[in-house]
């Protein structure tokens, strides 16, 4: 059996299905007399004792396994519990209707988690599954049934449920869940957000779990949102050795985030990561990145008909800078152009896109949409260490213009009386040919470089990059880009500033090693190249790349570079 | 009884955790406490009515204390509701 669901969490997971299904709660329909209303209402004091009692148990599990924010959810839960409306309510309805105490609490339960299952907000509707889940273990003591739970399962196990709730995924064990299928749900629904945070692959809204056998052997492909029972014995192998790669492909991304971008002799390296919306803040960080190289905001753009608000921004830019928790989050302006079709924003196509009105020239034109964005950033920037870069910069008037407006918003906002960081870095993309060459000009009106190498590439060599009949023409490892590459980190150093690469030649392994002997800064890219980079960078010294990058300079051709750093690598069993 | 409307100016409003952390400090008092905003009154030592009013910043609120430390609880609770926690 074969089933598409939504993908709840990546990775793939093989065990026995274990299905857990609750034994449901019948509610009682008899009143109480009037002699035992109080004896009923202690019924409800020693069902909270005891429900207390095992969300504290769950709450230090949580705190163990999964950390204080997850700890916090319960807390909140035993907060809930004990709220004076809740008990309140239960009581007179005891009291006043004589209603036994568990359809008094499944009323006053219902009522409360009505309103916020109603609500817009997608966090106060999740705070509504959670009091139903605080609910339902009330009303399980009440009546002397098992608590919900998952510590009693053991083996390895594929969890088939209908959906979890927060306390049967704080007690689960991930040595025995290995995946997780349900038939509710999606990718932000409770189930699927606790798998992501405990790495177990996961699959929800397959709609129904009926044929589901206990103890059959079950197949999770987290990443495609597909569940397979019962696959032949060769499939059963090749999955089997597909979820031993992704658990020792985990291994080696927690080692290896970890651990410091250190050279052997000593020299610090920074290694950041490259994103395009907020949210891959958090997956950078997990993969070991040490701040934001490239945040590209063309995004924001791109999905509305409209033109993000100023708050809208804010709210974007002001996550990343807090889920980065103080490293630092370049933020590019944004970089537009011809070749992309926007419904916010009439471009007309053009003949020559990439030479044409894109990314600072529209944003200088057009005061009403960069001065938004600008403001936007100065506000997020009190949030973490927000860095401002310009994109495709060719002369020094364009820093001036666009620095001219930033400071024209930050009188503005000390004018609202509203907080940004007045000492915001400001940097450039060196991406056209013109900018690597003046960058000794350039330095003195900027703090950081950032080196964009596809298109640097493309301009230097000038190769479309995208034209394949001609794709061997472009060659990151020209002579003529290195030499620029070398002029733009050796200006900014004159000048005490630093350079950072966000291109892909800053991902390509082969590059590595020259453009840590060149100087680089700060290499960024994509999160999932990170591990390799860095395994890299701590297996060679400083000292040994200078000598690589001066033999690379010395050479005539980008086919012997290449091969040449190629030969390196392999000698050192990196390759 | 003493009353005060502020309007919210920390940056999550009354969600999540601020909210959790507002009733916490209103428990501390023992006068009766209510805050109200969107046409709705909440107890504010329930976590439950006070996450129900959806308060978010920019959000006038009204407090009303009743009770010997009514004074010291509006002070508390509407320098709470002004100032940042994250």
């Amino acid at each position: 059996m074969r089933i598409q669901g939504i993908s709840g969490s990546r990775g793939v997971a093989v065990g026995n299905v274990y299905r857990y299904i609750q034994e449901e709660i019948v509610i009682p329909d008899y009143t109480v007399a009037e002699d035992k209303v109080e004896a009923e209402i202690g019924k409800f004091a020693s069902a909270m004792a005891a429900t207390l009692k095992q969300l504290d148990t769950i709450r230090q599990k949580a705190l163990k396994d999964m950390g204080p924010e997850e700890a916090a959810i319960f807390e909140a839960h035993m907060q809930i519990a004990q709220d004076p409306s809740l008990s309140d309510g239960i009581k007179s309805l005891v009291e006043s209707s004589h209603t036994n105490v568990v359809a008094a609490t499944a009323q006053t339960i219902e009522t409360f988690a009505n309103i916020f299952l109603g609500m817009d907000d997608p966090y106060m509707r999740e705070r509504g599954a959670d009091i139903k889940d605080i609910g339902d273990r009330l009303m399980r003591n009440m009546l002397g049934m098992n608590p919900r739970g998952l510590s009693h399962i053991s083996g390895e196990v594929i969890l088939v449920a209908h959906d979890l709730a927060p306390s049967d995924t704080a007690s689960l064990d991930k040595n025995v869940v290995k995946g997780i299928v349900t038939a509710a749900g999606g990718p932000t629904s409770h189930a699927a957000i606790m798998a992501r945070t405990l790495e177990i692959p996961a699959v929800m809204g397959v709609g129904d779990i009926e044929g589901f056998v206990d103890g059959e052997k079950a197949v999770v492909l987290g990443t495609d949102g597909i569940v397979e029972t019962n696959p032949s014995d060769a499939d059963w192998t090749e999955y089997t050795n597909q979820a031993a790669a992704y658990q020792e492909e985990l291994k080696r991304l927690r080692e290896s985030a970890n651990l410091e971008a250190t050279t052997t002799d000593g020299h610090h390296v920074e290694l950041f990561g490259n994103i395009g919306k907020s949210k891959d803040a958090k997956h950078a960080l997990t993969m070991g990145a040490q701040g934001i190289g490239l945040y590209r905001t063309e995004f924001l753009y791109m999905e509305n008909d409209e033109l993000p608000t100023e708050d809208v921004q804010f709210e974007e830019y002001k996550k990343v800078a807090e889920d980065m928790q103080g490293q630092p989050v370049i933020i590019r302006t944004m970089d537009i152009g011809g070749d992309k079709e926007l419904k916010c924003l009439d471009l007309p196509s053009e003949m020559n896109p990439f030479l044409g009105y894109r990314a600072i020239r529209i944003s200088l034109n057009r005061p009403d949409i960069f001065k938004v964005q600008l403001r936007a950033l100065l506000r997020a920037s009190s949030f973490g260490d927000i860095h401002i870069m310009y994109p495709m910069i060719a002369s020094v008037e364009e820093v001036k213009q666009a620095n001219a407006m930033l400071e024209e918003c930050k009188a503005e906002l000390t004018a609202e009386g509203k907080e940004f960081n007045k000492d915001i870095k400001v940097g450039i993309m060196i991406e056209v040919p013109a900018a690597a060459v003046i960058s000794p000009i350039l330095a003195k009106y900027v703090d950081f470089f950032s080196i964009g190498t596809n298109d640097l590439c493309q301009y230097t060599l000038a190769v479309d990059r995208m034209n394949e009949s001609i794709g061997s023409l472009y060659q990151p490892l020209h002579p003529g880009v290195l030499r620029l590459i070398k002029h733009v980190i050796d200006a900014s150093h004159e000048q005490g500033k630093f350079t950072g690469m966000c291109g892909e030649l800053a991902s390509d392994p082969v590059a590595t090693m020259i453009l840590l002997g060149l100087g680089l800064d700060e290499f960024s890219m994509t999160a999932s190249s990170i591990p390799l980079i860095k395994k890299i960078l701590r297996s060679v010294s400083k000292a040994e790349c200078e000598e690589v990058a001066n033999k690379a300079l010395s050479m005539d051709t980008a086919e012997e570079i290449t091969e040449y750093a190629k030969s390196v690598l392999a000698e050192k069993g990196l390759l | 009884m003493k009353e005060l409307t502020v309007e919210i100016t920390n940056e999550s409003g009354l969600h999540a955790r601020p909210a959790t952390a507002f009733t916490q400090l209103a428990a501390k008092y023992a006068s009766k406490v209510t805050i109200a905003a969107n046409g709705k009154t909440a107890d504010a030592k329930s976590i439950l009515t006070v996450l129900t009013l959806g308060a978010t910043k920019g959000t006038s609120v009204t407090l009303t204390a009743d009770g010997a430390d009514e004074d010291d609880a509006l002070a508390a609770l509407s320098e709470f509701l002004t100032t940042n926690h994250d």
